[in-house]
């Protein structure tokens, strides 16, 4: 069993992101200069945490050797060798991330180039495409992804790529069980109000919520050994997808501020504030 | 308080899954509306019928694009909603898919019924609340018809340009001792740039969407609600589609409450780490009852085991904006910002007065919240 796991490089969770000054979503110079609008040349940047999650799980399967390749046909220790594939899409940073996922205990990693800035020219819809070009060549029996990058927050990458591949999806997982023949999986899911419980079979998209488990840190031994861990380059302008995104960024601006109110002595003073105000 | 309510108990309030709106018509914007169930997003009688307040802010969402708006509901027995819906102001058609593949909400069953009815009536625009519901398939109708998607669309311009939030997102818990990333990098507060600790690190987006087919996810806080009475809508039968038949959905677990649904709610009374213990939380139970508020927490509660996580408010939670607001014991991280700072009145009770939550509330109350919270339960005058 070939599990892939998308990794995004993106701002660090606990870093303040600018909004530039001109506010315009167009580019300053020609490409491949950033486009301005949230300017992230000088911000902390991290392996997106739902990916972090996403690359645990994978890992952790893997140790339940749940992620073994059980061909009777190969039985040779390389076909039963555990196998997860970390792949990133993006600038050559992108690196980094992958580095980090290999560190966490993936096997190898797949670092898909671009220039495109990945938090708002390269849209989901194109990276769903590259992810199902990959998909066709490498074959794997599952992607596990995070739901959402906190950069774009647009909660679209796993289920697009689900439809593109229709295969089935499991989104919001907070509890994956790969079944003893590796042909399906029983997912829990998030949802409104409450948990569900879904069966996919393999191969499926399945996207990491919060609570699914909490990854490890990489140890230095780790990470010493994850720099010898191979990673494959590919051009993503040589997979033969239309990269092009559909929406367009007109502008970015900050979101109003609210005031701060004032501080009141005691619950009196409280309850009549709030009297007042006609809110009780 | 909670209780886990089994799969088979909660069947019958889960009749209709979804709606959505469609809006086009030839000569003017068809629009379809996905909306989710009555029963899924609210508290609800079996089979009540009505239409959720998530349902009718993407009505609204979705006539404030013009043209004409239909109403796509999925489910098993998903009359009743249909019925209902149907009267909610503004709606053209109701389109009612009453199949027990769509019992579930299965992403794989949603989108081949959205897909029929798309093939079918060719509308401009398709949107969903954005919730777990519709987040759930929308991106996959959108990649089948190779569109992009907008999620989360919280102000709308114009029939191609919306307002969507960006960068909001911290799922980490925020460190011990560190209340404001500003405070990190300059201990002094008075150094900091921002000048209220809660300002939100993110950014909103004013973005084109230029495909033939604009898909949407809609913030149900960003629009009011429409009437639910005052339309006349037809009700029909969806058009019929073939089942995937890849997931199997096993089983269901809803947390049963009594209490106004968080999203919707008037006021909400929200609780965080400051609670400390699963048994302190009554002490929110007690406080909302007296107002008749929905009880949501932060994150860090939420991992803590003090409460159920759907409870949980914030940007990887749920996004409210009620009338009041009122946070408990909560420092007022970014993510928990992002999730409520919306609402019209925000009133806080921490005893750390650096805590950010100050930034941002009208009413900062500082003390003890054992003593603040159970005085202001018993003061508060009773709500008939």
């Amino acid at each position: 069993m070939r599990v892939f796991v998308g990794v995004k490089r993106a701002v660090d969770y606990a870093a303040k992101v600018r909004i530039q000054a001109d506010k315009k979503g167009e580019r300053a110079q020609a490409p491949p200069a950033p486009l301005a609008a949230v300017d992230i040349s000088n911000v902390k940047m991290a392996i997106n945490p739902f990916c972090e999650i996403a690359v645990e799980e994978a890992v952790r399967l893997k140790e339940k050797k749940v992620a073994e390749e059980v061909s009777q046909l190969r039985v040779t220790a390389a076909a039963r060798r555990v196998h997860v594939v970390a792949v990133s899409i993006g600038p050559k940073q992108a690196q980094e991330v992958i580095r980090q996922a290999l560190a966490m205990g993936a096997d190898r990693g797949i670092h898909v180039t671009t220039d495109m800035r990945v938090d708002q020219e390269l849209q989901p819809l194109a990276v769903a495409k590259i992810m199902a070009a990959l998909t066709g060549e490498h074959d794997p029996s599952a992607w596990l992804l995070g739901k959402q990058a906190i950069d774009d927050d647009s909660n679209q990458v796993a289920q697009m790529l689900a439809g593109l591949l229709d295969w089935p999806q499991a989104t919001f997982a907070s509890e994956v069980e790969v079944s003893e023949d590796k042909k399906s999986a029983t997912v829990t899911r998030e949802i409104d109000g409450g948990l569900q419980t879904i069966e996919v079979p393999l191969p499926a998209v399945i996207s990491a919520d919060l609570r699914l488990n909490e990854p490890r840190y990489a140890t230095l031994p780790n990470i010493m050994k994850a720099k010898k861990k191979k990673i494959d380059t590919v051009d993503a302008a040589s997979l033969g997808v239309d990269l092009a995104g559909q929406i367009e960024v007109l502008e970015v601006s900050e979101p109003a501020t609210r005031e701060a109110g004032s501080k009141v002595e005691d619950v009196d003073a409280l309850l009549a504030k709030l009297k007042a105000d006609g809110l009780l | 308080m909670l209780a886990r309510a089994s799969a088979t108990a909660t069947r019958g309030l889960a009749s209709a899954r979804f709606a959505s709106t469609l809006v086009s018509r030839a000569g003017c914007l068809e629009l379809g509306v996905l909306v989710p169930p009555s029963s899924r997003d609210i508290i609800a009688e079996p089979g009540a019928g009505v239409a959720s307040p998530g349902t009718l802010s993407a009505v609204t969402a979705a006539k404030a694009i013009g043209g004409s708006v239909d109403v796509f509901i999925a489910g098993k027995d998903a009359a009743a909603d249909a019925e209902a819906l149907a009267k909610v102001d503004g709606v053209a058609r109701v389109f009612k898919a009453d199949n027990e593949a769509l019992a579930n909400g299965i992403a794989e069953d949603m989108t081949a019924a959205v897909l029929a009815c798309q093939e079918a009536n060719k509308y401009s625009h398709i949107m969903t609340p954005a919730s777990n519901y519709g987040k759930n398939f929308l991106p996959r109708v959108a990649a089948k018809l190779d569109m992009a998607q907008v999620s989360d669309v919280m102000a709308i311009e114009g029939e191609d340009t919306f307002l969507r939030p960006m960068y909001a997102g911290e799922p980490q818990p925020t460190p011990p001792g560190l209340l404001c990333f500003h405070a990190a990098l300059a201990p002094p507060h008075a150094a900091c740039e921002c000048a209220q600790h809660g300002r939100i690190s993110n950014a909103i987006a004013r973005v084109k969407a230029t495909g033939a087919v604009k898909i949407m996810t809609v913030r149900a806080t960003g629009f009011d609600k429409a009437s639910p009475e005052g339309g006349s809508a037809a009700v029909e039968d969806a058009p019929a589609f073939e089942s995937a038949g890849k997931s199997a959905f096993k089983s269901e677990e809803m947390v049963k409450s009594d209490r106004p649904e968080l999203e919707s709610a008037s006021v909400v009374v929200s609780g965080g780490r400051g609670i400390k213990s699963e048994e302190n939380f009554e002490l929110m139970f007690k406080l909302a009852d007296k107002l008749d508020a929905a009880v949501g927490a932060s994150r860090a509660a939420v991992d803590a085991g003090f409460c159920s996580n759907d409870m949980q408010v914030g940007q990887t939670g749920k996004i409210v904006a009620p009338d009041l607001y009122i946070a408990v014991g909560i420092s007022g991280a970014i993510q928990h910002l992002a999730g409520m700072k919306d609402s019209k009145t925000i009133v806080c009770i921490n005893k750390d007065e650096e805590a950010p939550i100050f930034g941002v509330s009208d009413y900062g109350l500082v003390a003890d919240l054992f003593k603040a919270v159970p005085e202001l339960t018993e003061k508060l005058p009773a709500r008939s």
